[in-house]
């Protein structure tokens, strides 16, 4: 396959970026977009030139360290992780936008690469929970009804990608921190801090200047986890109960 | 508490959606009120003088009107001030758009907040056309709305503004309504294409009875 990549370059936070364009050769279907990426950076170190930066990791679709906005979806067309995401989606002389994810509270730090840490700190704010550690507790300790079970683990599959923020019209991380609060809150073991979790991770949340939500819908679409719109729905009924209990304290 | 609810997003949008729904309730009053205007002349009439004369005599004249009025003014600002700090929120958590573009969310979504400056700047002209009468367009009579209705579809004007306004009203409820009730935690995955549909009928309700008016002037039926 032969592409045309317009990707987006800038030489560090504070310079101006730009689209710049690059052909790329030889690419086969069967290569992640990754690994298309990566082809593309040998030719440019060959030439001499500033290889593309971009995040990755497991490369496994687990991690959440990949990003990228392809043809303007965050993941690109496949609902997966941009590592996972191959080249057999595209067409063999197609022109495909690379940009980072585009929030205020996620700076840029070089070319597609962009400063995280924000989700960090809402997860510092209340997305664990207080128990001694040591060996595992036996399972059967702490009942957990199935439904529930299955609601955590569903809010626990967020890996913290931050495609909900690169994809909402609004830079909105209400996704990614509702799915945080409710895979803890729906558990016996997140109970005691049901209250304080979800307040101050929303305060957190609001502080990192996130957008707010508008109901668009786009996060859940671009979601590859498939956390659903419906977590946010949770997260605000988590939000007013917290807030009517500390009122009545 | 309240200061809680007023510095954070999920809180503001808590007060949105509650003067949106307060606002929607006394819509569907007031379009079932307006649809007395096929009655005639006499009922439509004394409809509009009942609404000075509820609650009495526990209330005195028209204070039952005052108080729904203050509530509506409370409504619409509330509505309006959050959606105003909270859209300067969202539009600098996304300074830079991206470059490569796509066609994104429902139009009703979309419209959410044009539709809604189209619908404030609405409402001052529909007091001052049918409230007040400073803008109206024939002699205006207050006792009289049966004839003041007729001398506002009777003009271009009239009808072209309150179509448009009629028409966002309807986009603006059909993704408010269900909007709200995310907001306010009561939507869920089992719930989501009833409350789709709720949406959907009361839009098209709305709007639909509102605008039986101008068109029953504009055919004659109302005259």
């Amino acid at each position: 396959m032969k592409l045309t990549l317009r990707v987006w370059r800038q030489k560090n936070a504070d310079a101006d970026g730009a689209m710049s364009t690059y052909e790329v050769d030889g690419i086969s279907p069967d290569m992640s977009f990754l690994e298309m990426l990566d082809t593309l950076n040998e030719e440019l170190i060959l030439r001499g030139e500033d290889p593309v930066a971009f995040d990755h990791d497991c490369r496994e679709g687990i991690c959440g360290a990949c990003s990228l906005v392809i043809n303007g979806d965050a993941h690109g067309p496949e609902r997966t992780t941009t590592c996972q995401l191959h080249m057999r989606s595209f067409k063999d002389g197609d022109t495909i936008d690379v940009e980072p994810w585009r929030a205020s509270a996620f700076p840029v730090v070089k070319d597609l690469v962009v400063d995280r840490s924000a989700f960090d700190r809402i997860i510092e704010a209340g997305g664990y929970i207080t128990a001694p550690t040591g060996s595992a507790p036996e399972a059967h300790a702490t009942p957990v009804p199935k439904p529930d079970a299955d609601f955590a683990f569903e809010h626990a599959e967020c890996i913290g990608c931050g495609a909900c923020v690169a994809a909402c019209p609004n830079g909105a991380a209400m996704l990614f921190t509702s799915a945080k609060i409710n895979h803890l809150n729906v558990l016996p073991q997140g109970a005691p801090e049901r209250e304080t979790r979800v307040l101050d991770m929303v305060a957190q949340m609001d502080d990192e200047g996130f957008g707010g939500c508008t109901l668009a819908g786009e996060c859940a679409t671009a979601c590859p986890k498939g956390i659903p719109l419906t977590s946010i729905t949770a997260m605000n009924r988590e939000w007013l109960r917290a807030t009517r209990k500390a009122g009545k304290r | 508490m309240a200061r809680t609810v007023w510095n954070s997003t999920v809180g503001k949008k808590t007060v949105m959606a509650v003067s949106g729904l307060v606002m929607l309730l006394y819509l569907v009053a007031h379009m079932l009120g307006n649809l007395k205007i096929f009655f005639g002349t006499d009922e439509f009439n004394h409809y509009a003088h009942w609404l000075r004369t509820v609650g009495e005599p526990l209330m005195h004249y028209e204070w039952t009107l005052w108080v729904i009025r203050v509530v509506l003014v409370v409504a619409v600002v509330a509505h309006a001030v959050s959606a105003y700090q909270l859209s300067r929120r969202d539009i600098k958590a996304r300074p830079s758009k991206y470059v490569h573009k796509k066609p994104r969310a429902g139009y009703a979504t979309r419209t959410m907040r044009w539709g809604g400056i189209i619908l404030g700047l609405f409402i001052v002209w529909h007091i001052l056309d049918l409230t007040t009468g400073t803008v109206h367009s024939g002699g205006f009579e207050s006792g009289k709305p049966y004839q003041n209705v007729v001398d506002t579809f009777s003009t271009w004007y009239g009808n072209a503004i309150y179509i448009v306004a009629m028409l966002a009203v309807g986009l603006h409820i059909r993704h408010g309504f269900w909007s709200a009730a995310q907001t306010l935690g009561v939507g869920s995955r089992t719930r989501d294409r009833a409350l789709k549909a709720v949406a959907d009928v009361l839009a098209l309700l709305l709007t639909a009875g509102f605008l039986a008016v101008p068109v029953g002037v504009m055919t004659g039926v109302v005259s």
